[in-house]
């Protein structure tokens, strides 16, 4: 075993939790932003739970490697999206750049999504998957929200929109988090898939490594390990925020005295 | 003499005690037509494919061929997955660390591959803006890396997902085998609009002498056999029809 390798190029393997951590991260932004009104949807039915239901069974019904390829190479493969914007922003945004921000040259164009960027692609693929199942996740704890909780707020005389942003929300997100946790390192590890559209995550880095010096197992250990402190670390977070959060659900904590709901339920 | 070493060779397969005596595992790859692709079936075909198993014919044996990623391919044969590769692989100084090799059983030059409109030339100006693909793990990339350090380049799996993004145009250019490129790409009709730019890339310090059977170091016995069976083909006419199913020139 030769693991000095993985070590020697300690700084290929630090850009390679860079990608995974900030695309992951990006990811789980841009899917909970997403998650939010498709659960409201979901709940409230109609043609626009119809249209969140719908996009929910797409992407919780197919893999999410499926779903990369069809967004990478599927996409391409239509003259029409390629003559867009989408594809490749036009040169003059290219070119209107700031030079040296925090030592990033940052240009006009990386905000606009282009599917010519293997980057994009994973990031919009990954946004949407992420979405459908936190919506999903969402969706369930909303529901299941006990019926009192609610009757409860509306006798103190609460409008039913306090209700729904007051009690409701908080109450549902809370019960949420660890199923979103786990949704959170499902992600981190799901996103170890986008090595293969050329971008250089930690696996990605693993398999160069593998290539570069035709050692079967130390790039891939390497990277497991990187996954493994990540996963652990993540974890480790969610314990604490479930600790302050779900403080109300664990009568031996302290502060359990405050009441069963918490100290900013009502 | 031949026949000692064939002998020889297969006692030396039967002591590896990996395989039985009639049989040699054989990793091949499986997305770089022509010279190996994976038909509708499932099944592996092509020049490389037709190879080893002329050579097995000719040393007595069996192959038992597996398709294998290509940046995971000296790895498997390290780790007794299969006992030779291949798998056009080149003779290289950087290889030869880790394996050896049989004598070369082709031999054929790199090119880039490009837009037929592409105006750009093959240095380090004309490549400046540009994003080169290259199989992971292949002399191309270390020919890149070496020659154009300044150059954008991305890494694919397969050669094949090189030609898919050529062709979608997140690629400007690709560098490969000249063959593989010409009959796997631009003779078929997703090679439409594209043609080789540049001359010939040969760099023998990097590109090496030509593609050879890999084995193990250990394996000497192996490594004759095969050369000396590919010594057989190239005499008794086989590796003729061989090539002549294939190309239209002898490419060893």
């Amino acid at each position: 075993m030769r693991f000095e390798l993985a070590l020697q190029h300690w700084e290929v393997f630090a850009s390679g939790v860079w990608m995974t951590l900030h695309l992951t991260a990006l990811c789980l932004l841009i899917g909970g932003c997403i998650a939010i009104p498709v659960a409201f949807a979901m709940l409230r039915g109609g043609v626009s739970g119809w249209l969140a239901t719908g996009y929910v069974y797409l992407f919780r019904g197919t893999p999410l490697l499926v779903q990369l390829y069809l967004v990478y190479y599927g996409l391409s493969q239509f003259d029409f999206i390629r003559e867009t914007w989408f594809w490749r922003p036009p040169a003059y945004l290219r070119s209107a750049c700031i030079e040296d921000l925090m030592g990033w040259k940052v240009c006009a164009a990386d905000f606009i999504p282009s599917l010519r960027s293997a980057w994009w692609c994973a990031l919009i693929t990954f946004s949407l998957n992420s979405g459908a199942y936190v919506g999903e996740i969402l969706r369930g704890a909303l529901k299941n929200t006990p019926k009192g909780e609610l009757e409860a707020a509306t006798a103190l005389g609460l409008t039913d929109k306090q209700v729904r942003r007051r009690i409701h929300i908080p109450s549902a997100f809370r019960r949420a988090l660890p199923q979103y946790g786990n949704e959170v390192i499902f992600m981190m590890h799901g996103s170890a898939i986008m090595s293969v559209i050329t971008l250089q995550d930690i696996l990605g880095v693993g398999r160069w490594l593998r290539a570069k010096y035709y050692v079967p197992y130390e790039g891939i250990v390497a990277s497991a390990i990187l996954y493994l402190v990540i996963t652990y670390l993540l974890v480790f977070a969610f314990q604490l925020i479930e600790r302050r959060y779900l403080r109300h659900l664990n009568i031996k904590a302290p502060g359990a005295e405050r009441g069963w709901f918490g100290r900013s339920a009502v | 003499m031949k026949r000692i070493i064939l002998a020889l060779a297969a006692s030396s397969i039967l002591t590896a005690g990996a395989a039985s005596a009639e049989t040699l595992k054989v990793c091949a790859e499986g997305a770089y037509p022509p010279f190996s692709k994976t038909n509708e079936a499932g099944d592996l075909e092509g020049f490389d494919i037709d190879i080893a198993n002329a050579i097995c014919d000719e040393i007595g044996v069996t192959c038992e061929l597996q398709a294998t990623e290509w940046d995971g391919i000296i790895p498997a044969l390290l780790e007794k997955k299969c006992d030779a590769i291949i798998a056009s692989m080149s003779i290289t100084e950087e290889r030869k660390k880790a394996i050896d090799f049989s004598e070369k059983y082709y031999n054929t030059p790199a090119r880039f591959v490009a837009r037929s409109d592409a105006d750009f030339t093959i240095d380090e100006d004309g490549l400046a803006d540009m994003v080169v693909g290259v199989q992971r793990g292949s002399v191309h990339q270390d020919f890149m890396e070496k020659t154009f350090p300044e150059v954008e380049l991305q890494l694919y799996g397969t050669q094949d997902e090189v030609y898919l993004d050529l062709q979608s145009g997140r690629l400007d250019a690709a560098i490969q085998d000249s063959i593989a490129a010409d009959d796997g790409f631009l003779k078929t009709d997703a090679g439409d609009g594209f043609a080789f730019i540049g001359g010939n890339q040969n760099d023998p310090a990097i590109h090496g002498e030509g593609a050879g059977i890999g084995v193990r170091k250990e394996d000497v016995f192996l490594k004759y056999a095969l050369s000396a069976a590919i010594a057989a083909l190239r005499e008794n006419g086989t590796y003729k029809e061989i090539n002549d199913k294939y190309f239209e020139f002898d490419i060893y």
